[in-house]
């Protein structure tokens, strides 16, 4: 929190000879390369949690067998076989591939395949899961629900970031008052994830005063027309982008608000007074912008654990994303869509981190005139 | 210490801090207070016997102070057991000299503006070979007679509303009511089809015929009915209170621990990397980097569905995720300001060890960060259990609050208006939250006077 308002180093000259747009590229381009070290990193981590009690294996061996047992059902080679024979013949090809892939070799060798597979999104078969479209991989599976879990956490993000700093802005301005202090106050209730208060939510709205959906995307049936459907999508996503708004606004507020207070009582914002600027400019120019950097970082943090808490709001709401998808395979125990949730919401952290490290060296002129680098 | 007696003394000033502190400190006691009256074994008795332990209690109803807020009055359970004294007993001989007659009467008032949910009489007889015959008759308040069943009885429940035969007679007694609006209609009421109980002093007899005098008869009236208790009961007739009561120092505990034991470790691993620095500090740099990319949740429910939901294992697996978390960054900027001090510099100078200036000299300077920080970070991780409850993964023993939420949620109580089971669990875990988040925001304005200026 207040510890990240740590004021900047100032006084950063910049080096001649460099467009900003050129510092820009090569600043993006290096982080593009640190993070992807960093996912590479993560992902072994997870693969190597999971694969533990040799799940990943069982994987592996499942979607071969299953590979082979479609490529000898369908070939016509085999049709005089019996039942009992071709079972064999799978038996026999789905051992000699195993080892050719290697699946016999150390752990050590083998986490490295997975690594590669899990990279590439090759993250195998369901066992017991189906894609609406009616598929059995993995990889499809999740992307069918992408969307959806992009649609909700990407709305409620971009309201959250917008409203707080709004009205972060307003409090800083009017520092004591009653509204300055109904916030600090209720600053703690920031302590409950959203889903917390998505069942507060759905208590009230659906259950009681019945004017909101309990959950799910859309109505049941689906509306016909594209414009009625996206009427019934919204309708069902206000709950859920309350509930995660809710969670974080009041900290976020909170801190933020005390980082403009920071910021308006340095010495170049006085100046600005004093020279008669007016309060909306001395505003924009010098408390908002230096300020930016350090609530982007803060904003960072906190998408993150919006994002960890996505398997738990997308069940509480019924909402058919990626993280209800971990809470199905849990209950099946679908081993394989587990370990390719927990990739993905990798993916999804590090994608976040990329996205707002850029707007980080769009909004820091240390980046930008390349004074003393990122974070 | 002189930091601590200071520090409480400034507290007093920040009524929110006053409110935490209130809390916690109910909350220590609420929790000691339920170790030592439902103690552990007990608790995971009462919480996972089976139906012998929860036979007595009626099936998901609110607890019983809602009857204040409501109009009308709703029933409260009523046990009457004749093995504690709770029947009019008499026993007389058979002229025979084979058998006795033993009648066991059973009275209560019943004064409340609904019926009751259910009504069973559990019968507990001892006998060698033929079990006693029953005939059960119920009165009502204004003296109709009512013959309930006439059996020879075994050890069992004879269940009112599931019997054919006292329907069939209640038909045409009464009217086309199940057995327990039956039972307690007013007469005047089940003409017009819209039944009210009767309000009055109800007598249930039995009289029971053994065949030989060692044999004998107890039995138990259970009514069950539409409020229970202080907390109320769930689906599968268990009492809530158990659960609400042992939330709490699981909660605590695993807060507690989990707090701690990442802060304080954070806090030593981020001291180490900044004073020897070099490379030591470039590898817990990245470690820490490739760690904020790995989504906890997922991860904790891969360890919880793979290996196992034991609470201390998704709490060891928790710290061990958070120890290399943002708060590092934070640590590791302010260390290595107090590098640069020149207190640091003259330890060096008499040749004290690295690791005790890492202890005595760093790490003693981080605590005003470091307490404000564990304290807001205890609900965090208490919620965090209760996450993973709420997904199904909880402890597979213990009772939790995130475990009542779950039990409420997956049976559809905000379908079904069961409002007091989201809300009991709900409220405590609140509570709790608050009371933590409170005091640690206040220590955080308290210890770090560049918040509190402004």
């Amino acid at each position: 929190m207040a510890e990240q308002a740590l004021p900047v180093e100032k006084g950063v000259t910049a080096p001649a000879g460099e467009s900003t747009f050129m510092r820009l590229a090569k600043y993006t381009l290096m982080r593009t390369v640190v993070l992807f070290f960093t996912v590479v990193a993560g992902v072994y981590v997870t693969v190597i949690i999971a694969n533990m009690g040799g799940y990943v294996d069982e994987i592996r061996r499942g979607e071969i067998r299953e590979n082979i047992s479609i490529a000898v059902m369908n070939n016509p080679a085999y049709k005089s076989y019996t039942l009992e024979q071709k079972r064999e013949l799978i038996e026999e090809l789905s051992r000699l591939e195993e080892k050719r892939l290697g699946l016999d070799k150390p752990f050590l060798v083998r986490s490295f395949f997975f690594l590669r597979n899990a990279l590439t999104l090759r993250l195998g078969f369901a066992q017991r899961m189906v894609s609406d479209a009616g598929s059995r991989q993995v990889r499809l599976i999740i992307l069918e629900r992408l969307p959806t879990t992009l649609l909700l956490f990407g709305t409620a993000d971009l309201l959250l970031f917008f409203s707080s700093v709004f009205i972060a802005l307003i409090l800083s301005r009017q520092y004591g008052s009653f509204w300055d202090r109904v916030f600090v106050a209720l600053s703690p209730t920031s302590a409950a994830p959203g889903w917390f208060y998505g069942i507060f939510l759905i208590l009230v709205f659906a259950s009681w005063l019945r004017i909101l959906p309990f959950g799910d995307l859309v109505d049941v049936p689906p509306p016909e027309t594209p414009v009625l459907y996206a009427l019934s999508v919204l309708k069902h996503l206000i709950l859920p982008t309350m509930a995660i708004i809710i969670g974080a606004i009041f900290v976020s507020v909170y801190s933020w608000r005390t980082f403009f207070l920071i910021y308006s009582s340095e010495d170049y914002v006085e100046l600005a007074r004093a020279k008669g600027l007016s309060d909306r400019t001395i505003e924009r120019r010098y408390i908002l912008r230096p300020t930016l950097p350090t609530i982007i970082t803060n904003f960072a943090l906190l998408v993150i654990s919006l994002w960890t808490g996505a398997p738990i709001l997308e069940t509480v709401f019924n909402w058919p994303g990626l993280g209800r998808t971990l809470f199905q395979a849990i209950g099946l125990f679908d081993v394989p869509v587990i370990v390719g949730s927990t990739v993905i919401f990798a993916y999804l952290l590090a994608i976040t981190v990329f996205l707002l490290d850029i707007l980080y060296a769009i909004v820091d002129p240390r980046v930008r005139i390349g004074g003393g680098g990122g974070r | 210490m002189g930091l601590l007696r200071d520090t409480l003394r400034e507290l007093r000033y920040y009524p929110s801090a006053i409110v935490g502190l209130v809390i916690i400190s109910l909350l220590v006691l609420f929790s000691i207070y339920t170790v030592i009256a439902i103690p552990y074994e007990e608790a995971i008795t009462l919480w996972r016997g089976g139906e012998t332990v929860w036979y007595r209690l009626p099936r998901t109803v609110p607890p019983a102070w809602t009857n204040l807020f409501r109009s009308k009055k709703l029933p409260e359970s009523l046990i009457l057991d004749s093995r504690e004294g709770a029947a009019e007993r008499t026993e007389e001989s058979l002229s025979k000299g084979e058998g006795k007659q033993i009648r066991l009467v059973y009275t209560f008032n019943f004064s409340y503006d609904e019926f009751p949910e259910d009504l069973s009489l559990y019968f507990y007889p001892t006998y060698t070979e033929k079990p006693p015959f029953v005939s059960v008759l119920w009165v009502t308040p204004d003296g109709r007679e009512i013959r309930i069943t006439d059996q020879a009885v075994k050890r069992g429940a004879f269940r009112f509303i599931q019997d054919k035969k006292l329907q069939r007679r209640l038909r045409r007694k009464v009217g086309d009511f199940p057995a327990n609006v039956a039972l307690f209609a007013d007469p005047a009421s089940t003409e017009a089809d819209e039944p009210v109980p009767l309000k009055g002093t109800y007598r249930l007899e039995v009289l029971a015929t053994t065949f030989d005098q060692e044999s004998n008869l107890e039995a138990e009236l259970i009514v069950y009915g539409k409020v229970y208790g202080i907390a109320g009961t769930d689906h599968l007739r268990r009492d809530l209170k158990v659960a609400l009561m042992w939330g709490a120092p699981v909660a605590l505990a695993f807060g507690l621990l989990a707090a701690v034991g990442t802060t304080v470790t954070t806090m030593i691993i981020a001291a180490i990397g900044v004073w020897f620095s070099g490379i030591v500090d470039g590898i817990i740099q990245r470690i820490t980097e490739v760690n904020l990319m790995l989504p906890l949740l997922p991860i904790l429910i891969m360890i919880g569905t793979f290996y196992s939901r034991s609470i201390w294992v998704i709490l060891g697996a928790t710290i061990l995720f958070s120890i290399f978390g943002a708060s590092i960054k934070t640590y590791r900027a302010i260390f290595l300001q107090i590098r640069e001090s020149p207190y640091i510099e003259a330890a060096r100078a008499y040749g004290a060890s690295d690791f005790r200036i890492i202890f005595r000299y760093l790490i003693p300077r981080i605590l005003p960060i470091l307490i404000p920080n564990l304290v807001t970070l205890i609900p965090s991780f208490v919620f965090l259990e209760a996450s993973l409850a709420v997904l199904g993964l909880g402890d597979p023993i213990l009772p939790t609050w995130g475990k009542l939420i779950q039990d409420s949620l997956s049976n559809g109580a905000l379908y079904k208006g069961l409002y007091y089971w989201v809300l009991e669990p709900s409220a405590l875990l609140m509570i709790t939250g608050l009371g933590f988040a409170m005091l640690g925001f206040t220590l955080d304005r308290v210890f770090n006077p560049r918040l509190r200026e402004i």
